[in-house]
């Protein structure tokens, strides 16, 4: 059972550690105690607390799909004092993670869809879980489309899966970097994600669009995916607000009315235009 | 339960606290330092003052410490242990000579901390205080609390409420199981309930606003030149939430000392400019009228449209400390 003091986290020893991009690493994460491994459940969206005790806590989403049992994956960049923390941990070292916490993606009401992913940078992590949680049940879901980019080839994360996605015949994968950020070799688009996005032009007709990236990314696609045709409630995104609990109660993530951590991070782009910009 | 009255003479009320410092009870009462009162943990009756209006500090330090351990940990390279500081025994507490708005605020700030997730530690904490308030005989032009629907006499969140009457003697109003526990185990302290009534011993606070008209208002008041014309003096210093009975924003820090240490529940405030900033770079409420703002919408419009509850209680506590000379009652009734 998960300890009813809210703010003591489950003790996780790191599987494997994998190299993304300078500065990104991805670990597999594995509950030290196996009845709490077996208790453990998630959906797609979620997002948890990772610590290393001693230095504190930081938030990042699980970006391991739900239907992969076991272990969670986080994915981060090495930015402030807990993250370089995290980053020179080693496998087989034991970190802290609570959670789950938050809403999720409503990928049950979305079958029978398309799927549009819409990624920038180190916001494709949020977004894998949902990628895999639909490769994984794709019978449930018409054409996917993904769409990613970064400012440079070394900053696309998840190469390997990358390059997986690229070879299915079921999934349809465009990759971008900004002008200058391409190498000799690099066979991607050259361009910002929008602009990618409007040349590829994919039908809105019964599709659901899920975009991640920096606020300025977000701003210039929505406009683009209004052009496309798409319904203000057929559009998800996730808000990234500054988290100390996770539950609720420390303040930092409330806008307006709601809360990130309990209402979101997931919100409809209905949702985000009843709040406040403040996010 | 319905309240039960009686009448507590002046020598009884003494003798009521010498019981319960006797039965090891920790009390924290209303003690004079230099030109302030503050709750402060008392073990003598004549330590405490009477005269004050409100103490400096609010009380919901007993149950919200300042830093609060929420775990502790021993770190070896082979192992980390964690030992769960809500197994830790916390202390029976008297909150002694509360106000009605101190003890009304304890109603928003147990709600915060059981909403959507029980925080087992404050809920420890809250089940071991006994709340012993006193009404008020005096205001001061800080004082707004019937203005959020409570008053100088209001028994909201009290175990007992005594009111000092004419005679000097007090009327006790047993409000709680808590409270009835406390006369039963002092049954020879407690008298016939008085002739006397209530209403003529307490202060007269004006009528600043209605809330719900405030609440309503503030709907449509997001983007509003107030909050920086307001807010414009404003040193971000934080004294305002740290006072507050009713704000509970944390952080969450880590202390270590070698191989061993603690994770700790801290006092924060909206007001404090790197309170939402991300590591980014971005802040949500990059100015300090946003900073504000926030502060009037989450308890005027936020916190009563959430949980109904008022996310303040009146006790005008922010406007005394601060270093600005910033008052939320100008900034409501200018809206």
């Amino acid at each position: 059972m998960s300890n009813p003091n809210i703010y003591i986290p489950y003790l996780m020893r790191i599987e494997k550690i994998i190299l993304e991009a300078p500065g990104v690493k991805t670990f597999r994460l594995k509950f030290e105690n196996e009845q709490e491994a077996d208790e453990f459940n998630f959906k797609a969206g979620q997002f948890g607390e990772y610590s290393i005790v001693g230095v504190g806590e930081s938030t990042f989403c699980i970006a391991s799909s739900p239907t992969r049992k076991g272990y969670i994956e986080c994915t981060f960049r090495q930015t402030g004092r807990v993250t370089n923390a995290l980053a020179s941990a080693e496998e087989g070292d034991v970190i802290g993670f609570r959670g789950p916490y938050g809403n999720t993606f409503p990928i049950d009401e979305w079958k029978g869809k398309n799927l549009l992913f819409i990624a920038g940078g180190i916001a494709l992590p949020p977004m894998r879980c949902v990628i895999w949680n639909a490769l994984d049940l794709r019978e449930n879901f018409k054409d996917i489309t993904i769409i990613y980019g970064a400012r440079t080839v070394a900053d696309l994360v998840y190469k390997h899966e990358l390059e997986e996605w690229g070879n299915r015949p079921d999934v349809k994968l465009i990759t971008t970097v900004d002008p200058g950020g391409e190498t000799p070799d690099w066979k991607g688009e050259v361009g910002f994600v929008p602009s990618v996005l409007e040349k590829a032009a994919p039908s809105a007709e019964n599709t659901i669009a899920i975009v991640c990236g920096p606020p300025i990314m977000i701003k210039f696609t929505f406009p683009v995916l209004e052009k496309l045709g798409f319904t203000d409630e057929n559009i998800y995104t996730t808000l990234e607000n500054r988290m100390k609990c996770g539950f609720g109660k420390c303040g930092r993530c409330n806008v307006g009315e709601k809360y990130v951590c309990l209402d979101g991070p997931v919100f409809t782009n209905v949702q985000l235009k009843e709040l406040p910009a403040e996010y | 339960m319905q309240t039960e009255n009686y009448t507590i003479r002046k020598a009884s009320l003494e003798k009521l606290f010498n019981n319960l410092v006797e039965k090891g009870k920790t009390v924290y009462a209303p003690k004079a330092k230099g030109k302030v009162v503050l709750f402060e943990n008392v073990e003598r009756f004549d330590e405490i003052t009477e005269d004050y209006i409100v103490t400096t500090n609010s009380a919901k330090s007993v149950v919200f410490p300042r830093v609060e351990e929420v775990f502790s940990y021993k770190k070896t390279k082979e192992k980390t242990e964690i030992s769960d500081a809500s197994a830790n025994s916390f202390p029976d507490v008297v909150l002694w000579g509360s106000r009605p708005c101190d003890a009304a605020a304890f109603i928003p700030l147990t709600n915060t901390f059981n909403r959507d997730y029980t925080d087992i530690i404050y809920n420890k904490r809250f089940e071991k205080i006994l709340i012993l308030t006193f009404s008020c005989s005096k205001c001061d032009e800080y004082c707004f609390c019937t203005s959020v629907n409570s008053g100088t006499g209001n028994t909201a969140g009290s175990d007992i409420l005594f009111t000092k009457l004419s005679t000097g003697d007090f009327l006790a109003e047993v409000i709680t199981e808590k409270g009835k526990l406390l006369v039963e185990e002092n049954s020879s302290l407690f008298e016939a309930k008085p002739a006397e009534s209530k209403e003529q011993n307490l202060a007269n606070v004006k009528t600043y606003f209605n809330h719900e008209e405030v609440q309503s208002k503030l709907q449509n008041l997001f983007e509003n030149p107030v909050w920086d014309e307001k807010s414009r003096a404003c040193l971000g210093c934080g004294s305002c939430a740290f006072v507050c009975p009713v704000c509970s924003c944390f952080d969450i820090q880590d202390e270590s000392h070698g191989g061993n240490g603690s994770r700790l529940r801290c006092w924060d405030s909206c007001g404090f400019s790197l309170f939402t900033l991300h590591t980014s770079g971005h802040n949500p409420r990059e100015t300090q009228g946003a900073r504000w703002r926030q502060r009037i919408l989450h308890k005027f419009l936020y916190m009563p449209d959430q949980s109904k509850v008022a996310g303040c209680v009146g006790c005008g506590r922010c406007s005394r400390a601060c270093p600005a000379d910033i008052n939320i009652l100008d900034t409501v009734t200018s809206l």
